[in-house]
């Protein structure tokens, strides 16, 4: 992922990198905390993917050919100049065509598996690509003439792009990846998902219980972040958002080693979410899906609606009694704020229960793709626009959507 | 609803929750119970965990049903005590509150240091069942046995590594002990037995007369997985330990800890 000025429609694409940024940003990449960088040469530049294991399973590679025999070098030079290393790499990259592969990330590692070691005794690192044999040749030219040479197999990929565009997101907020890992670390390593709240001044981040039955036996957490502990807090839309806890606690790992601000872009929930972390030679997107909206009106028609309703109780005794209060009266909007059914179903079908898909498949670059079925969104158009937005009539047609979804456990309600 | 501000420590609940999955927390104006009543659901096995409030809580407020019974009994998981309790360990004030939201919920309400000015605050809604007052009798002290030897326990950290040995040749152990501070562990399978002693372990002084030969062993059998239980909740060495054997009956832990005392019951099997 390489930094450039223009804003660009998907992840696919990049600019040209000055040599200042190539070294940087290979600098970057054999950071002591990043994982091995592989390069992905593009048409006019290369990209330098510092990896993580908690984060991608696999790894794209793009080359272009070169010669008739369809192979290409790139020479990635590692070069201890007194204190600093800085790394020189020299590549040439006609135009031609675009190959794509992926490899897995552990057989990278294992090229690249101790940067101690590297630092000290590599001097060359030499990839080659044959594509006859279906592979990538990594070799390390280290001292003493000794040369390590890993083959690592390769498998052709599709490109699969997210499309999500961060402008256009309702809700933006940036804080220190410790401000967020600090809140993770109250929920169980075991929880699925988590709930975050949004109003003008305040954050709250609640585990999301799936069904009645758990809520009774779950211990319900609760964490309340106040707009000052964030670099930048804007939020336009008052609502909730549901997304995977675990991929999210990965990605708060990635974005602790680089030590940048997360920035989230937020918007309604369906959409997804955007975790983006940049500097001046990195910038990652991170897409994850969330709950749509259809879901959280059948949680509140059950009537379980623990999450808006706060009754307010006899904190009244101390200081931290009052903050609680405080807490309790301010606006904590859910669904019923947020537009009505019909109007929601138009302008966005909800997406499919996302753990109907699987994450592997689609990643590219760390990005997942939100893909919907298309016969779901004739569905929700359709049984959307028949009824009056009022809440308890508009929750059934979209228990009869959720007959789609594949782990749904609600009971098949009749449509009217 | 009860008010119980307070600063906990987690690690007596920690323990508890190695121990059971489920189990009785019952609520007087001066101490704290976590119980588990010797059930044959539970194979017998019994707990009794009794701590002073006083050593916890800077401030403890409580009402129970009636002047006259004046206190709570709830049913609680341990474990989701624990986590709650684990996770706000460095917290400025940790209150926990006996609260109803979806359902009877101990409520541990934390206020975090931050680097801003306004205190983040997280709350643990952990669900806990009121048990009625007519099972209350189920939870009443248990009544020391009358016990046939009673001696010191070695340090819990050697008897751990000998029980878990012996718990991959049988599932049966035998605890033998005498009022002369020896005491055996033995196992016997049909391919072997072992034998692990202890000398000069030091029995007592309340533990009974001495009747007859100091050098009688009073043994009982127990299931090895349920010793091992025990100890594998115990996180920290604690001042006291001592076992109570009441032959081919029942063994009886006790340890003591500062102010908590820790009883446990393990039935003999036949």
């Amino acid at each position: 992922m390489c930094r450039d000025g223009r804003k660009r429609e998907s992840a696919g694409q990049s600019r040209p990198l000055s040599v200042q940024d190539r070294r940087r940003a290979v600098r970057g990449a054999s950071g002591r905390r990043a994982g091995p960088a592989v390069c992905e040469l593009l048409s006019f530049g290369v990209r330098f993917l510092p990896v993580r294991a908690a984060l991608l399973q696999q790894v794209r590679v793009l080359f272009f050919p070169v010669f008739p025999s369809g192979s290409v070098n790139i020479t990635l030079t590692m070069q201890k100049g007194d204190q600093n290393a800085t790394f020189l790499c020299r590549y040439s990259i006609p135009r031609g065509l675009n190959f794509r592969c992926k490899l897995a990330i552990k057989s990278v590692q294992t090229v690249f598996r101790s940067l101690a070691t590297l630092e000290k005794t590599v001097e060359k690192c030499h990839i080659g690509l044959d594509e006859q044999k279906d592979r990538l040749t990594f070799t390390l030219h280290c001292k003493h003439g000794l040369l390590k040479t890993h083959n690592l197999s390769y498998q052709d990929s599709e490109s699969l792009e997210a499309v999500f565009d961060k402008d256009s997101c309702a809700n933006v907020f940036r804080a220190q990846p410790r401000v967020l890992v600090d809140t993770v670390v109250h929920f169980p390593t075991s929880l699925e998902e988590v709930t975050l709240t949004l109003s003008d001044e305040r954050m709250w981040v609640r585990n999301h219980v799936e069904d009645e039955a758990e809520r009774s036996k779950a211990v319900l957490t609760e964490l309340c972040l106040a707009a000052d502990e964030f670099d930048h807090f804007d939020i336009k839309l008052h609502n909730s958002i549901t997304f995977c806890l675990k991929e999210f606690r990965g990605l708060l790992l990635f974005a602790e080693s680089t030590g940048l601000p997360v920035t989230m872009y937020l918007d309604e929930p369906g959409s997804p979410v955007v975790l983006s972390v940049t500097d001046s030679v990195l910038e990652g997107n991170f897409v994850l899906a969330t709950l749509s909206d259809d879901h959280y009106l059948r949680q509140s028609n059950r009537g379980a609606d623990a999450e808006q309703t706060r009754p307010p109780d006899d904190f009244m005794n101390d200081d931290m009694d009052a903050y609680l209060i405080a807490m309790d009266s301010s606006v904590a909007p859910g669904p019923s704020t947020a537009d009505p059914p019909s109007l929601a179903a138009f302008r966005k079908p909800p997406a499919p229960n996302y753990r109907t898909r699987t994450y592997s498949e689609e990643e590219e670059d760390g990005e997942e793709d939100p893909e919907r079925p298309p016969d779901k969104k004739f569905r929700s158009l359709f049984f959307g626009s028949v009824l009056p937005p009022s809440p308890r009539r508009s929750s059934q047609p979209f228990t009869t959507q959720e007959v789609l979804a594949s782990d749904s456990e609600e009971d098949e309600a009749e449509a009217d | 609803m009860k008010n119980v501000p307070c600063l906990l420590s987690s690690g007596v609940v920690t323990t508890i929750s190695k121990l059971t999955k489920t189990c009785v927390l019952r609520l007087t104006p001066d101490n704290l119970f976590f119980i588990l009543s010797g059930k044959v659901t539970n194979g017998g096995v019994g707990m009794w965990c009794e701590l002073l409030q006083n050593n916890f809580f800077d401030e403890y407020q409580m009402e129970g049903v009636s002047s006259e019974f004046n206190q709570i009994c709830l049913e609680v998981s341990p474990e989701n005590l624990s986590r709650a309790l684990r996770t706000v360990q460095c917290a400025k004030s940790v209150k926990i509150k006996l609260t109803k939201k979806h359902c009877a919920c101990l409520t541990v309400a934390a206020e975090l240091p931050t680097l801003s000015s306004a205190s983040r605050v997280v709350t643990h809604d952990v669900p806990v069942e009121v048990i009625p007052r007519r099972l209350w009798q189920e939870f009443k002290e248990p009544v020391m046995p009358d016990f046939d030897v009673s001696i010191y326990l070695p340090p819990l950290k050697m008897l751990k590594n000998v029980v878990d040995r012996m718990k991959n040749l049988s599932n049966f152990l035998v605890i033998e002990a005498n009022l002369n501070g020896e005491m055996n562990l033995k196992i016997q399978t049909d391919l072997v037995s072992v034998s692990t002693h202890f000398k000069d372990l030091g029995n007592p002084p309340w533990g009974p007369s001495q009747r007859g030969d100091p050098e009688l062993l009073a043994e009982a059998t127990v299931d090895i997985r349920k010793l091992q239980q025990f100890l594998v909740g115990q996180q920290v060495n604690p001042t006291k330990a001592m076992c109570n054997i009441v032959h081919q009956n029942v063994v009886h832990l006790i340890l003591l800890h500062e102010d908590v005392s820790l009883q446990y019951f393990i039935p003999a099997v036949a």
